[in-house]
């Protein structure tokens, strides 16, 4: 390349852009992430529009602009409304609150009490979202811009600093030098694997010359984690950026985004930033001036998680069914089609940006000592703050789920933690103080994998946890490969059969042998892991799998099959109406004296129970 | 597959298959651009697809699209509802939210579309929407939070509202 000059100054546009923010007064970001949006976020921004008209006429503010940002992470306590001039985050907000906080704090400066959030802990109001804990523990560098900026405006990621750090790869012109820089930084790919993200990039350089393909992969298949949706719903350009400087650095002009259908927003809001970004040149053709050309096309995966392992996701863009190839040539010298190809995944492209302005150093003072940096993880289950968090990567579990998750929702105890979602495994108690890093995770049996964290409580059935989790790789294996077409169908045979009282002591070594089996003998990761939930869960739980084996109970009360329904005498009435409500006729009895169930008829369903005025049907 | 009972408008189909240049790395678009005319893939649309498209069979196509969660080969519902079934939807009781939609629906084994055409249901792994646990999603809507009476309300909500 000899044309270094950009043509434009991305300082210059910075100023511009910031200029733009300040003229809009007074601003009031209303989350628009696919969360806030089911709650009701256009309604409440609609409002704030029409009562913003008279701002200038009510208040010192001249004018007052609704902000619709991305994914704050904080779903649960949506819709969120944001106003930073007034330090406030208001919580739940409903269309009806809107005129109240309005005429209240707005105009009379005086904030609304009641739409503030609430400590789970001291039960204190929180309006600074600094101080409310899920936020003030988050360490947010890629998630930095998420419901911080208008999800659809170019103009707002230039303010914080968008495409700066492409502007100053262009400029030095060296992409051997970003490549080093990526690897200094000890990135490692966020999408489960860990591996680390400079080496994969020199890698595929070394096949410079030809056409090559960047590829994002944001097929998000983990069922419980949403941070590459957020990512790409609230701060889009970040992504884009990261993969034009993945692309400079490997020399290709070409890329694509990989999203999963049941992402819309998502897909919607990328097309926007796409379309923008070219147009202005810092996307498309000639980007800066220079003779650096990238293109990015959209990819709408078509539901199937087979599709988020590499070679699997490079058959679906090539139109063909989502099954893995051998990986015995590498997709670094032929992947898509059949050209050097570099995947990496949302937060991987989104960290990028941030290594080159801030350097490598910086991103590798956060973290441990071989997994640097911050992890995002998607914080769902059994707890009070439920949402996206962003974390250096020496954060323990018990930091996790007890400061920023705010503990256990309705003062049940902590039981377990699933990460990693059907590829991981489970973490208990003893893991609490661990630092949820790549090593750490993997000597107990668990990985980082995409960061989705589910909290498990006492009531969480953990037989059953791992009959979901085998259920769902089972039903998503593409089926190439025997040992994970058979090997998962059995296994969730087992433990169908366990969670149904019928398994056997046997039944326990017989899964093992094929978890080991599986693990060791499938093709690609969706197999290599499909075993990790049960092999974890039978470390930790042997007990309660042996409880529903040997005492045919289940120690959580969850398993329907193993539930007994009885009526306590003392409480009966007699008064015959879940006589009347079982469908298959298992209860008798005379009327005014207590009524019987009959176990060898009953079908647990449940019916009796719901119907009694009186409380008197019992489960155990 | 199930007969079709509507009438395929082929020149639509040429329309799609020109947009993207009849080209076989859009393949999975193209199914889903179909969907989005018909709300499933109909068998002679299969066909013809396979057919018009250069290096490809009816085979192939029929392939792809059974491979795809995505993608119906039976009619959907006027009321498309997708129940999510994710890791945080289910420790949350997404479970109990499906059977109420079966029975209200009274939806036999098997089956996953009215035999009014009015609903159909799908269960879907994650929305992303983990947050509001558990979720569901009717004809592109969310709905937070969901129980069994709250499902049960939306579906009579949407009954009443056909029957005017």
């Amino acid at each position: 390349m000899e044309k270094t000059c950009l043509n434009i100054d991305i300082k210059e546009e910075q100023k511009k852009a910031q200029e733009y923010i300040k003229n809009q007064g007074l601003r009031v970001l209303v989350c628009s992430g696919t969360g806030c949006m089911a709650n009701g976020s256009a309604k409440v921004m609609e409002k704030f529009r029409e009562l913003g008209a008279n701002v200038s006429t009510l208040t010192q503010h001249d004018k007052m602009t609704i902000v619709p940002t991305g994914c704050h992470g904080f779903c649960e306590q949506g819709v969120l409304v944001i106003i930073p001039e007034l330090h406030t985050t208001y919580v739940k907000v409903k269309v009806e609150d809107v005129e109240e906080i309005f005429n209240s704090h707005i105009v009379g400066g005086k904030p609304v009490e009641r739409l503030l959030y609430t400590d789970p802990a001291t039960g204190n109001k929180v309006a600074r979202s600094e101080e409310i804990n899920f936020y003030a523990k988050q360490t947010r560098t890629a998630l930095a811009n998420c419901g911080r900026i208008a999800a659809e405006s170019l103009q707002e990621s230039i303010a914080m600093r968008g495409y700066e750090a492409l502007a100053k790869v262009l400029e030095e012109n060296k992409p051997d030098d970003v490549i080093t820089e990526i690897e200094n930084s000890g990135l490692r790919g966020r999408g489960g694997g860990g591996f680390p993200t400079g080496r994969k990039w020199r890698s595929v350089s070394r096949y410079k010359g030809g056409k090559s393909y960047v590829i994002c992969n944001g097929d998000e298949g983990d069922p419980g984690a949403f941070m590459d949706r957020s990512v790409m719903e609230g701060d889009p350009h970040k992504l884009l950026e990261g993969m034009a400087i993945a692309a400079f650095a490997i020399g290709s002009d070409e890329g694509y985004i990989y999203v999963r259908a049941e992402y819309p927003l998502a897909i919607h809001r990328l097309r926007v930033a796409i379309r923008e970004a070219e147009e202005n040149h810092y996307l498309g053709d000639n980007i800066f001036g220079t003779d650096f050309s990238f293109h990015i096309h959209i990819k709408e995966g078509a539901g199937a998680f087979v599709c988020g392992e590499s070679s699997a996701l490079i058959a679906s863009i090539e139109g063909e069914r989502g099954m893995p190839r051998p990986k015995n040539i590498h997709m670094a010298e032929k992947g898509l089609f059949n050209r050097p190809t570099l995947l990496n995944n949302v937060e991987t492209f989104a960290n990028v940006p941030l290594i080159i302005l801030n350097g490598a150093d910086w991103f590798s003072s956060m973290g441990t000592e071989n997994s640097k940096g911050t992890k995002t993880f998607a914080l769902t289950g059994e707890v009070n703050n439920t949402g996206l968090i962003e974390v250096p990567m020496n954060t323990t579990l018990r930091e996790i789920v007890f400061d920023l998750g705010g503990g256990i929702r309705n003062g049940k105890k902590f039981k377990a933690v699933q990460i990693g979602g059907p590829s991981g495994g489970c973490l208990t108690e003893e893991h609490l103080d661990m630092p949820m890093d790549y090593e750490n995770l993997k000597s107990v049996g668990a990985m980082v994998g995409s960061g989705g964290l589910v909290v498990m409580n006492e009531d969480t059935c953990i037989v059953e946890v791992a009959r979901f989790f085998m259920n769902f790789t089972q039903h998503e294996s593409c089926g190439k490969c025997t040992p994970c077409r058979e090997g998962t169908k059995n296994m969730l045979a087992i433990l169908t059969k366990i969670v149904e009282g019928k398994g056997t002591m046997e039944d326990l070594d017989t899964l093992e042998e094929l978890a080991e089996v599986v693990k060791e003998s499938s093709l690609c990761g969706l197999g290599k892991s499909a075993p990790n939930p049960v092999l974890s869960t039978l470390k930790y739980f042997r007990d309660e799998y042996i409880a529903h084996i040997r005492d045919k109970k289940c120690p959580a009360g969850v398993c329907t099959a193993l539930k007994t329904y009885t009526i306590n005498p003392e409480k009966c009435k007699g008064c015959s109406k879940c006589a009347r409500n079982c469908p298959v006729g298992a209860i008798d009895g005379v009327i005014k004296s207590p009524f019987k169930i009959d176990q060898s008829k009953c079908i647990k369903c449940g019916a009796c129970m719901n119907g009694c005025a009186f409380k008197a049907v019992e489960l155990s | 597959m199930i007969k079709s009972t509507i009438d395929i408008d082929f020149s639509k189909i040429d329309d799609i298959l020109k947009s993207y240049n009849y080209e076989k790395s859009s393949l999975i678009a193209i199914l889903q651009k179909v969907q989005e005319l018909y709300k499933y893939l109909p068998e002679e649309a299969i066909t013809y697809i396979g057919e018009r498209m250069e290096g490809l069979s009816p085979a192939t196509v029929y392939g792809v699209a059974t491979f795809y969660a995505q993608f119906s080969l039976e009619p959907k519902g006027k009321y498309e509802i997708k129940v999510c079934d994710g890791t945080a939807c289910h420790v949350r009781g997404s479970s109990g939210v499906l059977a109420a939609i079966k029975e209200k629906l009274n939806l036999e084994k098997g089956k996953f579309t009215t035999a009014d055409g009015l609903f159909s249901l799908e269960i879907v792994s994650c929305l992303g929407a983990c947050g509001l646990a558990p979720a569901i999603v009717v004809n592109g809507t969310v709905h937070p939070q969901m129980t069994p009476d709250a499902v049960s309300t939306i579906i009579d909500t949407l009954v009443s509202k056909e029957r005017g």
